[in-house]
């Protein structure tokens, strides 16, 4: 797929990939061997129809394929984008054996952005139920949880703590790798179908789970995702400079600060940022770094095998200039006179036997110190689950280690008409395993609903 | 005249405009959910149009009935400059709240309020409900000069007794230092303090060796207010709290004071520049029309 070339997208927040041409669509989609027992869609975590959509796209029929996509995924064009297809249905692709997977993630976002270019059709609802659900967070699980439940007729508000909708998808992932205009009309779609999206709405505070059941509500989706920050614990972590990953992230992509002073939120970015993490978040937090023009070093504390970021952003980020040093780990933070970061000093780790979850551990090597100049330290090692909803619902079941939500298979939360999906039960995950906790808990969410006893007065 | 741009249903539109002294201003603003939720010592975040910047500001008043909130604000930097600007019927683009903990309010016996310039304003809903309480009251206000002196009738009306401070003894008292043997005449059982952190820093320390305990309103640097970003990060008792989740209340005895003082000034340079931008360029209108 095209890309826009290092050394021009490292100045700019433009998308990086640019798309499939219609050709350029036709000729990946005409190498689809169309089985009949598609391995792809096993790997699916929400069961798309892939080939199905293939198919399509190679008779030309862009309308149909979209819609086949849509009846079990409502955000193609993000899912498109950001979804690690390698890991998913493109690592089942039978032609993957030979090496070339068809690259069904491109596919998807060809036919999204062709129907955003052509007008979107929005589906019939269900006749009324005359139930009433809360939604709570419009991220990736709250959007399909409210897009599914609409659909079948029942009456659903969404309540956004943020004054934006989209969650990760707006205030985390940067503008060069999904455009927020895309989400936003992914919202739109969402609001369309009948939603009514009430933003600047923290629950917990300005409704708590069991004011909105007394106050009408027959079930609530809880999809508030992992959105509290963990810290390194080391001394001077409160120094000026040094930010968590999601105010980095806020800041820059939910506040625009990319385009201060023209926007009003401010971020001070120095010339030696030192980003602490392996993963996306750490990735995305490398990137705008370099496009807001310093030298960024990702200091992981295991091996470049074990960095779990998506292997396209890290080739992204390499060849946009990233210096990576593995195997060492932060001790203490150093400032200056103002209170603001000027230097680390860390200590170098080595791998040792796996844990009880399989997974290499790591250990400090003793007297191995070193220090390095920084004068912006941005830590994402991690975030859990945001702890207001849990706190002020009496009750509700929580993994005490971590703070997720206790569900079933279904969704289903330990109090009855209460439900969880997403970040907030997983702890931190994807996009895609977000939408299908989503989706399985909205089907759960209407069994519930179809099965209770009409209230007495509502209709 | 600004115009509503959000796309929620919701329109928080100024009820009513108070301009308390120069550059500090109180606004009445019509949004009733929070209304029926708030609480003294709760803050919200406004922003004031869109694509403008999230800025946390004390609830004063609220008013389920009618449906309205009420904050002041002392215009400081760019933003609550530009709020300065709106007008009586003019509409919010987002208001976000209650946010933060609600004071805790009970009968402790008597109670010292101490609020410095614009905190005064919600300081008075906490001698309010403290006093309806069963407390017995002192309200102080402190104020940079007497020009800046705002409220007093209204602390009167709510507190047993008031008591004026000015930094530059142009009205009542020098500076706080007459706290000291204000402590050492009467008995007190707690202390509420709210205002600049200097002053919080200072009270506390005054009453420290009194052993009152002291009550003081941490105003870190926000953006989210609601625990995601951890910009508002506070040192209290040794430990790492967030002042938008945990407080915005703590014990003003435990409080690294210093390190907020410092932290409050990281983006001083940004701000400066936003603020200067805004004045020169007028204070423009072309993107609110
Ligand atoms: C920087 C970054 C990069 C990532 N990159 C990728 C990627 O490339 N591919 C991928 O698949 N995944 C990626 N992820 C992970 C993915 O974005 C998340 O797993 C996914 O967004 C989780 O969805 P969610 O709906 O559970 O939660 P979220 O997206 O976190 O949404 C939760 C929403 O709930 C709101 N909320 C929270 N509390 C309340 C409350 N009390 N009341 C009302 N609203 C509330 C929040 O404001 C938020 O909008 C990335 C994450 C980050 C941070
Ligand atoms: C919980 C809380 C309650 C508050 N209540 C009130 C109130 O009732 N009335 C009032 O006038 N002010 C209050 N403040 C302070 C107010 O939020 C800031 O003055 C305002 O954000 C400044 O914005 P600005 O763009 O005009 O100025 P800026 O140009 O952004 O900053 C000017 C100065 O304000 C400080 N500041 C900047 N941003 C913030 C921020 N987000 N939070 C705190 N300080 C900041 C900076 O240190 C700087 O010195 C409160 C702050 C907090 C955290
Ligand atoms: S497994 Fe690959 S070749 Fe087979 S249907 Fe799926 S995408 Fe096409
Ligand atoms: S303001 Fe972001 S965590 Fe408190």
């Amino acid at each position: 797929m095209p890309k826009q070339e290092p050394e021009d997208r490292v100045k700019n927040f433009r998308e990086v990939a640019l798309g499939y041409t219609e050709e350029m669509a036709h000729e990946e989609a005409n190498r689809c061997l169309q089985c009949k027992n598609p391995q792809c869609r096993k790997g699916c975590p929400v069961d798309v129809p892939i080939p199905d959509f293939i198919k399509c796209i190679t008779e030309g029929n862009y309308a149909d394929g979209i819609s086949v996509i849509k009846t079990k995924n409502a955000l193609p064009a993000v899912c498109g984008r950001v979804c690690p297809q390698e890991e998913q249905c493109q690592k089942m692709c039978i032609l993957g054996k030979k090496g070339n997977p068809i690259s069904i993630g491109r596919l998807e976002r060809y036919l999204a952005d062709w129907e955003r270019e052509h007008g979107v059709h929005v589906p019939e609802r269900a006749p009324s139920t005359g139930k009433k659900v809360a939604v709570i967070g419009a991220g990736p699980a709250g959007l399909t949880v409210a897009a599914d439940l609409v659909k079948l007729g029942h009456d659903v508000t969404l309540f956004e703590a943020l004054h934006v909708a989209g969650g990760v998808l707006i205030y985390g992932i940067p503008e060069f790798r999904l455009p927020k205009d895309i989400v936003q009309k992914e919202v739109e779609y969402v609001q369309k179908l009948g939603v009514d999206l009430r933003l600047g709405n923290l629950i917990g505070r300005i409704h708590t789970i069991p004011e909105l059941m007394e106050s009408g509500y027959d079930a609530v989706f809880i999809g508030s995702g992992a959105g509290l920050p963990q810290w390194t614990g080391c001394p001077g972590e409160n120094l000026g400079g040094i930010y968590s990953a999601n105010e980095f992230l806020i800041r820059v992509n939910l506040m625009k600060a990319y385009d201060f002073p023209q926007k009003d939120t401010p971020i001070r970015v120095g010339k030696h940022v030192v980003v602490i993490g392996g993963g996306n978040v750490a990735m995305d937090c490398a990137r705008i770094s370099m496009r807001l023009g310093a030298t960024v070093c990702l200091n992981y504390r295991r091996s470049r095998k074990e960095l779990p970021a998506r292997q396209e952003e890290i080739e992204n980020a390499e060849e946009e200039g990233l210096i990576c040093r593995f195997l060492n780990a932060p001790l203490e933070f150093y400032g200056d006179d103002k209170g603001w970061v000027r230097a680390m000093r860390c200590t170098e780790m080595e791998l040792c036997e796996p844990d009880a979850s399989g997974r290499q551990s790591c250990r400090i090597i003793p007297e191995t110190d070193f220090t390095m100049d920084a004068d912006t330290v941005i830590v994402a090692i991690g975030q859990t689950p945001n702890p207001i909803i849990q706190r002020t619902t009496a009750g509700l079941e929580t993994n005490p280690r971590n703070g997720t939500i206790i569900i079933d298979d279904e969704g289903r939360t330990n109090v009855k008409g209460v439900f969880a999906g997403g970040d907030v039960a997983t702890g931190a995950a994807t996009v895609i395993s977000a939408m299908g906790a989503g989706r399985r808990a909205a089907q759960a969410m209407h069994d519930y609903l179809t099965n209770q006893e009409p209230k007495e007065g509502s209709s | 005249m600004h115009r509503y741009q959000g796309v929620a249903a919701v329109s928080y539109e100024i009820l009513l405009k108070t301009q308390l002294a120069h550059k500090e201003t109180l606004f009445e603003v019509s949004a009733p959910e929070i209304a029926a939720k708030a609480l003294p010592g709760q803050f919200l975040i406004v922003i004031p149009r869109a694509g403008g910047e999230r800025v946390p500001l004390t609830i004063c008043g609220y008013d389920a009935e009618q449906g309205t909130v009420s904050f002041a604000f002392h215009e400081v930097g760019k933003t609550t400059k530009e709020l300065g600007t709106f007008e009586k019927g003019d509409c919010l683009y987002n208001v976000t709240g209650p946010l933060g903990n609600p004071s805790e309010i009970k009968n402790y016996g008597r109670v010292l309020c101490v609020g410095g310039s614009i905190m005064i304003a919600p300081l008075l809903l906490q001698s309010k409900a403290l006093k309806a309480a069963g407390n017995h009251v002192t309200t102080v206000l402190g104020c940079r000069s007497k020009d800046f002196l705002f409220m007093v009738d209204d602390a009167k009306a709510c507190s047993d007794e008031v008591l004026i401070a000015s930094d530059d003894g142009s009205i009542g008292e020098k500076g706080m230092e007459f706290l000291d043997e204000l402590l050492n005449k009467e008995r007190y059982d707690r202390c509420v303090v709210m205002g600049p952190v200097v002053m919080m820093k200072k009270v506390s320390e005054i009453t420290k060796p009194y052993g009152i305990p002291t009550v003081v309103t941490l105003t870190p640097i926000m953006i989210d207010g609601m625990g995601m970003c951890g910009v508002c990060r506070v040192t209290v008792d040794g430990k790492m709290l967030f002042g938008c989740v945990d407080g915005p209340e703590f014990d003003g005895h435990k409080t690294d004071f210093d390190e907020l003082i410092k932290r409050q000034r990281t983006m001083l340079p940004e701000e400066r520049l936003s603020s200067i931008l805004w004045e020169t360029s007028g204070g423009c209108d072309c993107e609110r029309q």
